[in-house]
């Protein structure tokens, strides 16, 4: 069986092509450049040097949010569109967890951290025993409660992503020495554990198929609570 | 073209989700348009976020009845249309996307169309075109005169240099407390007022094509409010029709005299207040006194964004030679040439 992954939630962009559970080729970039120039010409580039062509794909796993909305709409619509017109599965995996495999060697829990701007974060709770286990779904909220939530849990924590770097002082602050993070170059996400974890997922229906944002358009947001005080 | 062209057409510009097959450049083989505005209304107009999440939910779907509707797979495409821009860019990018990944799937030639190439080619699905043409482009986002004097050549010798027609009408009806999207609503109390207030007309420079309707606007609003401070009633339906009248004033005259100093066989009506009644009457009149002179004005089907003009477009760019790469992106700002 050959699996395609595909992450471009946020900056990194990772693709990886696994075959029974081994990795074939991996790719990583990590430059400032749009996802919807340089993801698809990536795939075709990576399926080209390893002398595979698009029908040889059996399924498609995809890094399914949170993280930039238009950078998880490329990868999902890609993914989307090969499924269906290639007539093969679909799987979605969570774009937190597709930056917590440093976490696989870590005795205590993992959290995967995305910076969602005025002090928020999307992040979740993960662990891996044999495999990948979701501790706490992969949620928004503002960094103090999660810390909140995580000194009450009493274990030693691995913060994984790029963005650790902006809450790592208070982090350190509220969780002092339990508080543990990858190193740089562990911080961009890699498809290829996804890929392989994916196995164990059960496909998705690829026509309903949507991005997990966890938060609303903001003009929803402004909407409902316009609507709100109108009715009260 | 041989006869047998199949093209596959999408379009995500704005709030549609569009796909169709058409044949040999002219004929719609099936053409499948998921529209989302129930759900921008409460808004008051599109909103890009919302409108990215429909096409993500509905490009798929969309494609899938447009094969099925046209009793064809992928094998049976010569090459995949896709509007490049512009349009929102968000929007733009999963129409594009998802047409990158069906011409690598099936290793079919990919094409990026203008949209208001698109809309001019709606023009194709009804009649051949004559050259030279000249095509008026009026849509919310578009005020264009383009002429054309050959298949693929696009000259815009005028456009709006401020708030297209559509934005006019727009922004108009919302003042008069009309609800989105507003422009039929003037156009329906337009024919109901007489246009009795007068408004300016901006002619702009002698000899210039291009247009400006944020005068306009700004005087439809003065004039509602100071009507308003004086105590005074306005009648809405009167205040319709003086504007529709002072547009259309423009538009036409306008797209007469390019007709005349052009020397075109053809004038077409291309984009979204191409369905306004009273714009189609005028032109109608206009061109039924101007000898030599064809007057195409496709069904309102075609006026409005589908994918079986995108595709009708870059049937002519394929068979032209045009070819996109799958670095292709979504381009917001893209010029029509
Ligand atoms: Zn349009």
């Amino acid at each position: 069986m050959i699996v395609l992954a595909i992450d471009t939630s946020n900056q990194p962009l990772s693709l990886a092509v696994v075959k029974d559970d081994a990795v074939m080729g991996e790719l990583t970039l990590n430059i400032k450049r749009n996802h919807s120039i340089q993801a698809m010409t990536a795939v075709e580039s990576l399926l080209a040097t390893l002398d595979l062509s698009a029908d040889q794909i059996e399924r498609i796993v995809v890094a399914k949010g949170p993280g930039s909305y238009t950078g998880v709409r490329i990868g999902v619509t890609l993914a989307k569109t090969l499924a269906w017109s290639l007539k093969i599965p679909l799987v979605g995996v969570s774009s937190l967890l597709s930056l917590s495999w440093p976490g696989k060697q870590f005795d205590g829990i993992v959290s995967p951290i995305m910076n969602a701007r005025r002090g928020r974060v999307y992040t979740g709770l993960y662990t891996f025993d044999e495999t990948w286990v979701e501790l706490e779904e992969d949620r928004n909220l503002s960094m103090e409660e999660w810390l909140d939530l995580l000194a009450d849990r009493e274990e030693a924590v691995l913060f994984c992503g790029a963005d650790v770097d902006v809450f790592w002082e208070q982090i350190q602050a509220r969780l002092g020495d339990r508080a543990k993070r990858v190193s740089e170059s562990e911080e961009v996400p890699r498809m290829a554990e996804m890929a392989i974890y994916a196995s164990e997922l059960a496909d998705e229906d690829v026509h309903e198929f949507v991005p997990n944002y966890i938060r609303m358009a903001e003009a929803e947001v402004n909407w409902l609570k316009e609507q709100e005080k109108n009715n009260g | 073209m041989t006869n047998k062209t199949m093209i596959l057409g999408i379009e995500t510009s704005c709030d549609e989700t569009a796909a169709a097959v058409i044949r040999g450049g002219n004929e719609i083989v099936s053409s499948v348009i998921s529209s989302q505005i129930e759900s921008h209304k409460r808004f008051g107009g599109v909103v890009p976020e919302i409108a990215s999440r429909h096409h993500v939910e509905q490009m798929t779907l969309v494609v899938e009845k447009a094969l099925e509707q046209a009793s064809c797979s992928m094998d049976d495409i010569d090459a995949i249309a896709v509007t490049e821009g512009p349009g929102l860019v968000g929007a733009l990018i999963i129409g594009v996307n998802a047409a990158k990944a069906l011409a690598f799937a099936h290793q079919k030639p990919l094409v990026g169309v203008h949209h208001i190439a698109g809309h001019i080619y709606a023009n194709r699905l009804v009649t051949e075109m004559q050259f030279p043409l000249l095509s008026l482009v009026v849509s919310g986002g578009h005020t264009e005169l383009v002429l054309m004097r050959e298949h693929g050549s696009f000259e815009v010798i005028g456009e709006t240099r401020d708030d297209a027609a559509g934005e006019a009408y727009d922004k108009v009806a919302r003042t008069i407390g009309l609800p989105y999207p507003g422009g039929p609503h003037i156009d329906r109390l337009a024919h109901e007022g007489t246009p009795s207030i007068k408004l300016p007309r901006a002619w702009l420079e002698e000899g210039s094509y291009d247009f400006s309707f944020s005068g306009l606007k700004s005087a439809v609003i003065n004039t509602l409010h100071n009507a308003e401070q004086r105590g005074e009633d306005i009648d809405v339906k009167d205040l319709a029709a003086s504007f529709q009248d002072s547009v259309i004033d423009v538009l036409t005259e306008k797209t007469k005299r390019a007709a005349q100093e052009y020397g075109v066989k053809q004038v077409l009506l291309a984009g979204g207040v191409a369905a306004n009644k009273g714009l189609r009457s005028r032109l109608t009149d206009m061109f039924d006194e101007m000898d030599g002179v064809e007057l195409v004005i496709p069904p309102l089907s075609l006026c409005t964004d589908n994918a079986a003009m995108i595709a009708a477009a870059g049937a002519v760019h394929f068979e032209q030679g045009r070819r996109s790469s799958l670095g292709m992106n979504a381009n917001p700002g893209l010029e029509l040439k």
